[in-house]
């Protein structure tokens, strides 16, 4: 019997010895990968755009709105993507006024006021709202939601902005509540016993008590939501009506009634169509680009949010 | 007992008992707690005395799984009935927690948010606010320390601090009961010598019941003294008395440190 347990004890070291390093070259590997794969993103988009980014007449790329990538006979081109950038903020600001107040009323339900069983099937819920596709959302938009908006405003097309952002809320919404639910949980239970204690009513501790202490990771969940309306596509090119205006009056609320385009569905509508290499086509890169610029700049700022968050928990 | 006595009591319980789920905690509890005094409640861990302190301000209610059968009147009046408001009851039952556990935001919102949980904006006006926190804040003697630093996040200070402070903001609401559940168990020597001082100035104005595992504070820091055994009340007595002639045999072997 010894000697068995010698040769077993050998046979493990000897398979150790020969996998470890390639284990961890494997382990090395797929944790870089996802520093290669954000530079190669940066570098072919770039790359594609590059030729053209000195031509860009920004001026007119920002603050117009005529965008002709293809001419009549003998006119020149124009990019005006000013109603574009309207579409993707306005669509992100609508679907946030819907989808924040929604997104952290559904936490609050979920962590304090659900228990057992409700609690559980909630969360798995969420969590399958969260893995819907969004070409789905987008079919709920034309199908769902046109006909009920057509009959609800007595508007001849219902695809417009307010379609689109209902969609990218409820898109939106499982991604708010999971991470304003992990905040709000992550808030020691000291804290909810001191109140009660104190005579607070369920709502006052959730006002006065969790939302302060959970602030920070409220605002990173929100900001989270953000960012998935600004880079969410299909659905928003089949909700939203597609058509590049500018409205005149902003208070208006009418303009919730019409059509928008997003940056990211003009880039997905006319890629396909541009000639390879063509002005076209580059200055669709130059579209992702500024994409790129708005997502880095959300994630970052959520980042440096999340972080306040771990910061006040140390102190705490 | 005459009708006087029992009026005169903080906390009076009948066949209290109470059962987390199918686990029985406590057993025909009845006990007599007497006003300005402070009372300890002592026994080895499980015996149920933090569970008997977490019934007079019924927050063990929020677990979900809590039954209670039997009766607690506090200054009379049976706190286990529909009738009874918890917010009321808690503003007249304060308790400070094993932890320090202020709440994360400033000293001074700390010392009002009870108050403003129970009390309409317009009652609180600036100068009313101020007086309330001087006034805590000096009972507690934290007041020359704090007075300069209001707006500081009240997590920030030292764990003793913490504790005054968590007593401090029970006094606004003007409590007639203060229950401590190991309020010193988080401090160190010099930390427990203070706050012991201060338990035992607060006791001219507040009835006190403190839960302690540390049976040398319980002698030196009590009035009368409760021991409890698998949730069950074995002995309460005059502090002193419980602990040079205990009349249970439980209590002499507890006491003497030969189990818990």
């Amino acid at each position: 019997m010894a000697t068995k347990k010698t040769s077993l004890r050998g046979l493990g070291a000897k398979f150790l010895d020969g996998a470890e390093p390639l284990i961890r070259a494997l382990i090395y590997a797929s944790g870089w990968s996802s520093i290669v794969f954000v530079a190669a993103i940066f570098f072919f988009i770039f790359r594609e755009a590059w030729p053209i980014l000195p031509r860009v007449n920004w001026g007119e790329f920002f603050f117009t709105n005529d965008w002709v990538p293809v001419p009549a006979e003998g006119n020149k081109a124009s990019y005006g993507a000013m109603s574009m950038m309207y579409g993707t903020i306005s669509v992100t600001i609508v679907s946030m006024v819907i989808a924040v107040p929604l997104g952290l009323g559904a936490a609050v339900y979920i962590s304090e006021f659900a228990t057992g069983k409700v609690k559980e099937s909630f969360k798995v819920l969420i969590e399958l709202l969260a893995a819907i596709p969004s070409i789905v959302w987008g079919f709920i938009g034309l199908v769902v939601l046109n006909p009920i908006i057509q009959d609800v405003f007595g508007v001849a097309v219902g695809v417009n902005l307010l379609n689109g952002s209902i969609v990218v809320a409820f898109m939106a919404v499982p991604m708010i509540v999971s991470i304003s639910e992990d905040a709000l949980r992550a808030v020691p239970d000291t804290y909810r016993e001191a109140a009660l204690a104190l005579g607070a009513s369920k709502w006052q501790i959730v006002y006065k008590v969790l939302f302060p202490a959970a602030k920070n990771g409220l605002l990173a969940a929100c900001m989270l939501g953000v960012g998935r309306a600004v880079g969410e596509t299909m659905a928003v090119l089949m909700a939203t009506g597609n058509g590049m205006v500018i409205p005149e009056n902003f208070a208006n609320p009418a303009i919730l009634l019409d059509k928008v385009r997003t940056l990211t569905a003009t880039i997905v509508s006319e890629l396909p169509d541009s000639v390879h290499g063509g002005d076209h086509y580059r200055m669709l890169f130059v579209i992702g680009i500024v994409l790129l610029v708005f997502s880095v700049v959300i994630n970052v700022t959520s980042d440096i949010i999340v972080k306040g968050v771990k910061g006040d928990q140390k102190n705490a | 007992m005459s009708d006087t006595e029992t009026d005169e009591l903080s906390i009076r319980t009948r066949n209290l008992s109470l059962w987390y789920g199918n686990f029985q905690a406590l057993y025909d509890v009845s006990v007599d707690i007497k006003p300005n005094i402070i009372t300890s409640l002592i026994g080895p861990s499980g015996c149920g005395k933090t569970t008997l302190l977490r019934c007079f301000n019924r927050i063990n209610e929020r677990y979900g799984n809590v039954t209670t059968k039997g009766e607690v009147q506090i200054l009379g009046e049976n706190i286990y009935t529909e009738a009874v408001a918890l917010a009321e009851l808690r503003k007249s039952v304060g308790m400070v927690f094993q932890r320090p556990n202020p709440l994360p935001i400033s000293i001074e919102k700390n010392i009002l948010f009870g108050v403003r949980s129970h009390s309409r904006r317009s009652d609180l006006p600036a100068s009313r606010r101020e007086e309330l926190i001087e006034s805590a804040l000096t009972e507690v003697s934290l007041w020359n320390e704090l007075k300069d630093n209001l707006k500081r996040k009240a997590t920030t200070l030292t764990l003793e601090q913490q504790q005054k402070l968590c007593i401090a903001r029970l006094l606004p609401l003007k409590p007639d009961i203060i229950l401590m559940d190991e309020p010193c168990s988080a401090l160190d020597a010099d930390g427990i010598e203070r706050i012991e001082e201060l338990i035992s100035d607060l006791k001219d104005r507040y009835t006190i019941v403190i839960v302690t595992h540390n049976m040398a504070q319980a002698r030196r820091a009590s009035d009368e003294c409760i021991y409890m055994y698998l949730g069950e009340i074995k002995e309460h007595a005059p502090t002193m008395e419980l602990f040079m002639n205990p009349k249970n045999e439980q209590t002499a072997m507890y006491i003497e440190g030969r189990y818990g």
